[in-house]
């Protein structure tokens, strides 16, 4: 199908500010399920609160806009009931590691699948500015006008370490690795997470004196590097992007149907 | 009578077999005395049955991942205590705002707060009513005995089902704990709502939110031909935002009228000797036992006592207990907490200084004794 038969175009023009990366995870991610031709029907999105989670309002899929951080915990009670389905979940950066944080690595921990997308703009832009667990130490933020002191989690490891067996990286100015990267987030049977860093030049980019969008687009690609590159040898403070890990482990609904059966069995 | 329909079991039980009767596919939980049992019966029986247990990370994923659930078209439930529905709140107010059924259960016990975990309360009635923020409708139902334990559970169904709420089942650490008989109904001896389904084939456009004539909303499946939005903001026919005026103050009126207009419909209650009654003791849950046993007491000793046993809590039946209390010289409302159905029924009767409250509060369950002491007070027979 078109691109076009996959969002809700009377929505559009959607909300996300001027040079917000938003659009452009949107444009990824409907690009991704278009050439994998999936069905409208068989996709869940479950999103949570905050300027990421609109995202849900415009794709014609089956889609639940939830309360802030639960995203995960609705989206495993779609996923356990019908675990033929596909389950979407972007959220954004305070979404899933603030408040939604207990749920994203109990969803990892349980290896669910559930693709999770972390739409990183490393600030709280529905409120209006204020610094969320990925600003990073050294930030300013409309809560941190002197300067921030809370250290930044690195989504990654965190979600590495909960046991999420698909985990990767990317950014909105590299939207072809992206869109490659979310196509096996979709297909990995298990918990997938997908961090995208995405810009927001109204309130990360202004606080923070980041420059436009363009700049700020062009700093995701002079600061990331892909995984185990001469340049991060190099230069350590790169981030590094690409797939980290991707291995096979019993999908948690597959793991419950074997429980039904031995249950049946009466062992 | 078939023997193997008999069980004496825990009122916990009672509810575990009430849920499966009624037809339950999914149950999410998180451990809290004095629920439990619930879940732990429920993580061997559903997967017998080919049904899906999870046991989540808090209380707050519980409620989600059943909203989740019932949008596939389950039937769900939950179970948990006091500090558990404190947490619950949000995604409660969820379930209502997107008219998404589902049974909480809360099995009582003192608070605030962890408060007295193993011990009897009645005292998150009110919370029940307005724990979620906004304005909003909630059905709460509750039962002193197994039997009705067992009937509130699958009418709990019922009424989430007909009127796509949620419905909480709000019994108490006694009643949950108790182990006395329990016979289980035939299949088709008490009536199923089941889940409505749109007639509305695909291609055709699909409303969510708009509601038949009979007031009732027709669901599709997520997974099925129609695709739809659901969200907790305020939202049009389709699911999708809206702050015009008009679909806000619509949408609100409707979450709540819907409920509030069928008071009477949803009101379950038991009377024993109200007829010529003088004094009418109110009350509700384990209470109610006590309640029961003091009529039965007095009434061969000459007193003109009768007992108004509510199973519905929410919306609470003014009109009906106002009548039923017309003709008594007052009223003795009997429950574990300070007051909380007391103030309703006092809002309820044309004679509002003449109910009297007959209450605990130190997590010891309300005797007959207790009350016989503080009728004696009432009655001006002293101490």
């Amino acid at each position: 199908m078109a691109i076009k038969d996959y969002i809700r175009e009377r929505f559009f023009p959607h909300i996300w500010c001027p040079g917000c990366g938003h659009g452009t995870v949107l444009n990824s991610l409907l690009r991704t399920v278009s050439q994998m031709g999936m069905s409208r029907n068989e996709i869940v999105m479950v999103s949570g609160i905050g300027c990421s989670s609109r995202i849900s309002g415009y794709v014609d899929f089956h889609t639940l806009h939830t309360l802030h951080g639960r995203a995960l915990a609705f989206a495993t009670g779609v996923k356990l009931s019908r675990p033929e389905l596909n389950l979407i979940v972007p959220m954004g950066d305070g979404d899933a590691l603030a408040i939604g944080g207990n749920h994203f690595i109990h969803a990892a921990r349980r290896n669910i699948g559930l693709t999770a997308i972390v739409m990183n703009n490393c600030i709280y832009g529905m409120t209006g500015g204020q610094y969320s667990p990925l600003s990073g130490h050294g930030t300013l933020a409309t809560t941190a006008p002197f300067t921030n002191i809370d250290y930044a989690f690195d989504t990654v490891e965190l979600a590495t370490a909960a046991g999420a067996t698909f985990v990767a990286r990317s950014t909105t100015y590299h939207v072809q690795q992206l869109a490659k990267i979310l196509k096996q987030a979709i297909l990995h049977e298990g918990f997938s997470v997908v961090e995208i860093l995405t810009q927001c030049p109204t309130y990360f980019g202004r606080k923070n004196r980041l420059g436009s969008a363009a700049d700020m687009m062009e700093h995701f690609k002079d600061n990331t590097t892909p995984i185990g590159s001469k340049a991060k040898k190099e230069n350590p403070d790169l981030i590094e992007r690409g797939i980290f890990i991707q291995k096979e482990k019993p999908e948690y609904c597959s793991e419950y149907d074997k429980i039904i059966e031995r249950a049946m069995k009466g062992n | 009578m078939k023997t193997e329909n008999i069980k004496f079991i825990q009122g916990n039980e009672a509810c575990v077999e009430g849920a499966l009767y009624a037809g339950l596919d999914f149950f999410a939980g998180y451990p809290i005395t004095p629920s439990t049992e619930i879940a732990e019966l429920l993580s061997s029986r559903l997967p017998q049955k080919g049904g899906k247990f999870i046991q989540m990370e808090d209380e707050i994923a519980s409620m989600s991942a059943i909203i989740g659930a019932s949008l596939t078209g389950s039937k769900v439930m939950t179970a948990t205590s006091g500090p558990g529905f404190s947490l619950m709140q949000e995604a409660l107010g969820y379930a209502i705002m997107t008219e998404i059924p589902c049974v909480i259960v809360n099995v009582q016990r003192g608070g605030p707060s962890t408060g007295i975990p193993t011990h009897v309360s009645q005292g998150d009635v009110n919370q029940t009513r307005w724990g979620t923020h906004g304005d909003h409708a909630i059905v709460a139902l509750t039962a002193s005995n197994h039997q009705d334990v067992f009937e509130t559970t699958v009418e709990a169904f019922n009424i989430s089902e007909t009127y796509r709420t949620p419905v909480v089942l709000l019994y108490d650490e006694v009643v949950g704990h108790m182990r006395e008989r329990l016979r289980v109904p035939e299949e088709g001896e008490l009536a199923l709502v089941d889940r409505l389904r749109t007639s509305v084939s695909e291609g055709v456009d699909y409303h969510p939110y708009l509601p038949r004539e009979d007031g009732r909303l027709p669901m599709s499946d997520f997974g099925g031909v129609h695709r739809y939005n659901v969200t907790g903001l305020f939202h049009d026919m389709w699911g999708f935002p809206s702050d015009n005026p008009k679909v806000v103050h619509g949408l609100l009126r409707h979450l709540v009228d819907k409920i509030q207009n069928n008071v009477n419909q949803m009101a379950r209650f038991k009377e024993f000797y109200l007829k010529d009654a003088e004094c009418i003791l109110i009350s509700y849950g384990s209470s109610a036992r006590s309640a029961r046993h003091v009529v039965e007491y007095l009434r061969p000793r000459g007193e003109r006592i009768g007992l108004l046993e509510l199973q519905t809590l929410w919306p609470f039946p003014h009109d009906i207990v106002n009548e039923k209390c017309a003709n008594a010289k007052y009223m003795v409302v009997v429950e574990m907490n300070m007051g909380q159905i007391m103030r309703e029924v006092k809002r309820a009767v044309k004679n509002p200084e003449r109910v009297f409250l007959a209450n605990r509060i130190d997590g010891v369950f309300i005797a007959p004794r207790d009350i016989r002491d503080i009728l004696r007070i009432i009655q001006g027979k002293g101490v």
